[in-house]
């Protein structure tokens, strides 16, 4: 190895990296813990790279750009991969012509995220080839070979990676030193991309039969591994699991798999009867070891309890030695908060006291569900405020209707807060409905990323700007309010009380930038308006 | 041998810059470093850790719970909600040992506390300053090599 290129990167660094060196000519995705630096580091690094407005959309880009035989990427945390499902799977019935590449980054444990699915599950569902890389150095090598496989086999093909090996910095050799060049062209492709039943019903039975082509190559040649120890105890695993195992139990025979979907159930099963007593390790739900149960391959599972969180070394230390005993609960840390100047606070204060029914969303003003404010009272899934909000005022008798309001970011609501909107004027409930974008000009929770509604793109540079008033307007709502919440709380408190009794549809959008993001906001728009002469 | 360094703190105290800076230093010492940290939602002013761990080879990059050898806490106030994570006979290191008078720019308290865990580790002192110059702006450059220089004293006077 040349010491000289030695680097020390994230596994979203790593994937930039071998995204850049593997040519991708666009990089699209809509930030989220953990996956958002992986489009950050590669804009750093000089390639095209963009956020878009919601997953769904960055995937159909990405689709685009692939039919355009262009090497593309997109990325998302686990629940983006919930939005961007219906593209996915209909994907995979397509014939992609440049590589394309989905990276699912999922949150086991939850540092940062409303729940902890385990999107292994997706790639069996969609039929996609799934890779699992444990540290950097793989995230770096399993990238690369995800492009080589979706031109290959001519799918999509998903890499799943998971918080500890997104975020941790680990050594990375990497092989290539400049991108390779791969020139877009267009050619038509009716039959393998316009999946009407006439042409998607064969398109099924062709994905299944490269899957069947894929398993034969992971059995022979795929990114999968045994390290030969002491035969007494095996130990199958993928992932970041595979590190937390090889540190528990080093004398351990271990099977790790690089390539997860589809399964190299030969290799499995020799693995399996070549060892004393078979333990799969895995993170988060049952998956592997039940689809080893299902043909018939016999080995341990984890207990039930080892399904909640993350793995570690002590946790697998405990699965292997059967240990069902209550575990050690550290002390809960100091909670997250609002910032002390965050114009989220005012707006609490406000809701707080005109003691509305708060239906919430996903953001930094999701902290306002803890104490001090204790002000909102729901949060399912990004953009749902809106139609629990409405879902409320419909069936509750009248004075509790009214008190209903919703609450939703301005990056939230660009991703699905207009769908809620159009809905609104649909179907409006006879008490009205009142929701408030809290716009602070960026997507604070995950590091203040740039987005439709601020008019800047992912370097800051200008670009098309989405006016939230406008669009309220285009919708159909009469009733449309701009104003600052920390320069007028007073007026914020009269105009909100004046909606709600307004038995109207209402958006009053509470517009003052982040404190944290304010100074960069600033800057950006100095340097616009200088440069503009 | 596998030395393993917690670090914790409130978000916006450095608790990851300090982090970055011993993963530097130890990578320039020639040592395989994994560095683990959480980003998002626990970092608005709520509690922070980092973990770095360091040697010949290192495999999972947590440090197994309670296994810490060095504890590097910022915040007085956080001291005893990690000191779980230390393992019997690991070294706590905590701003009461520095002598804060003497400390010219306060915030740069984690990168005093960094001098005090190198009188601990097998990193010299070219590599640390290196690596602080790595993850600083030039312009803090000089007062948090002073800041850690100011730590490394106070620990070598204990």
């Amino acid at each position: 190895m040349d010491f000289n290129h030695r680097l020390f990167l994230s596994g979203d660094e790593a994937v930039a990296l071998a995204a850049r060196h593997a040519g991708v000519a666009l990089m699209t995705g809509y930030p989220g813990t953990p996956s958002t630096e992986i489009v950050e580091s590669f804009v750093q690094l000089g390639g095209k790279g963009q956020w878009a407005p919601n997953e769904k959309v960055a995937f159909e880009v990405a689709i685009g750009a692939s039919f355009g035989n262009a090497r593309t990427m997109v990325t998302m945390k686990h629940v983006g991969l919930n939005v961007a499902a219906d593209p996915l799977f209909t994907a995979a019935y397509a014939e992609v012509a440049g590589g394309l590449v989905v990276v699912s980054a999922d949150d086991p444990g939850m540092a940062s995220s409303q729940n902890e699915q385990d999107n292994r599950h997706y790639a069996v569902a969609a039929a996609v080839p799934m890779l699992e890389p444990a540290d950097s150095q793989e995230a770096y090598e399993f990238t690369l070979l995800a492009f080589a496989i979706s031109e290959r086999w001519r799918v999509p093909v998903m890499l799943r990676m998971t918080t500890r090996v997104c975020h941790a910095k680990t050594v990375v050799y990497a092989d290539k030193t400049q991108p390779e060049r791969i020139a877009a062209f267009y050619e038509r492709d009716i039959a393998h991309r316009v999946m009407i039943p006439a042409n998607a019903k064969p398109a099924h039975r062709r994905l299944r039969a490269k899957l069947a082509e894929m398993t034969a190559w992971n059995e022979a040649e795929g990114p999968n591994k045994v390290i030969d120890v002491d035969k007494s105890l095996g130990i199958i695993c993928s992932g970041i699991s595979f590190m937390h195992v090889r540190e528990a139990a080093p004398d351990a025979t271990v099977l790790k798999l690089g390539m997860s979907y589809p399964l190299p159930f030969d290799t499995i099963r020799q693995f399996a009867e070549s060892v004393d007593r078979c333990v799969v390790i895995e993170e988060g739900d049952p998956w592997l070891i039940e689809s080893l149960r299902a043909v018939g391959v016999t080995a341990e599972s984890k207990p039930d309890m080892y399904r909640f969180g993350e793995l570690n070394v002590e946790r697998v230390r405990r699965i292997l030695s059967g240990d069902v005993s209550p575990e050690f609960v550290p002390p809960r840390g100091k909670p997250p908060e609002l910032c002390p100047a965050c114009p989220h606070r005012t707006v609490y204060t406000v809701l707080t006291k005109l003691n509305c029914i708060v239906q919430g969303d996903i953001g930094c003003y999701s902290l306002g569900a803890l104490p001090p404010f204790e002000g909102m009272e729901s949060l399912i899934c990004m953009g749902a405020s809106i139609g629990m909000g409405l879902g409320l005022r419909h069936v509750l008798p009248a004075d509790e209707a009214s008190r209903v309001v919703s609450v939703i970011g301005d990056s939230t609501f660009v991703h699905s807060g207009i769908t809620g909107l159009v809905e609104m004027v649909y179907n409006p409930p006879p008490t009205g409905h009142v929701v408030l974008i809290l716009d602070n000009g960026t997507t604070a929770m995950t590091g203040m990323q740039e987005h439709p509604a601020t008019g800047r793109k992912i370097d800051h540079q200008p670009t098309g700007k989405v006016i939230l008033e406008d669009v309220a307007r285009a919708i159909g709502i009469r009733r449309v309010h701009v104003i600052d919440p920390t320069r007028d709380q007073a007026g914020l408190e009269s105009l909100l009380t004046e909606c709600l009794a307004s038995r109207e549809l209402a958006v009053i959008i509470c517009r003052k930038p982040c404190v944290l993001a304010a100074g960069k906001i600033m800057k950006a728009e100095r340097e616009l308006a200088a440069a503009a002469g | 041998m596998v030395k393993n360094v917690v670090f914790a703190g409130l978000g916006g105290q450095g608790v990851l810059k300090a982090s970055d800076i011993t993963a530097s230093a130890a990578l320039i010492a020639g040592f395989d470093v994994k560095k683990s940290e959480l980003h998002g939602m626990s970092q608005r002013g709520g509690s922070v850790t980092s973990d770095v761990r360091f040697g010949d080879a290192v495999l999972s990059p947590m440090t197994p719970p309670g296994e810490a050898d060095y504890l590097v806490v910022i915040a007085p106030d956080q001291v005893e909600i990690n000191r779980w994570q230390l393992r019997q006979g690991g070294v706590l290191i905590e701003p009461s040992i520095i002598d804060m008078g003497a400390l010219t720019n306060k915030k740069a308290v984690n990168v005093a506390l960094l001098g005090a865990l190198s009188v601990q580790l097998d990193i010299d002192g070219v590599a640390w300053a290196q690596a602080i110059r790595e993850h600083l702006d030039e312009r803090h450059h000089e007062v948090n090599l002073a800041a850690f220089e100011l730590g490394r004293k106070s620990a070598e006077r204990r």
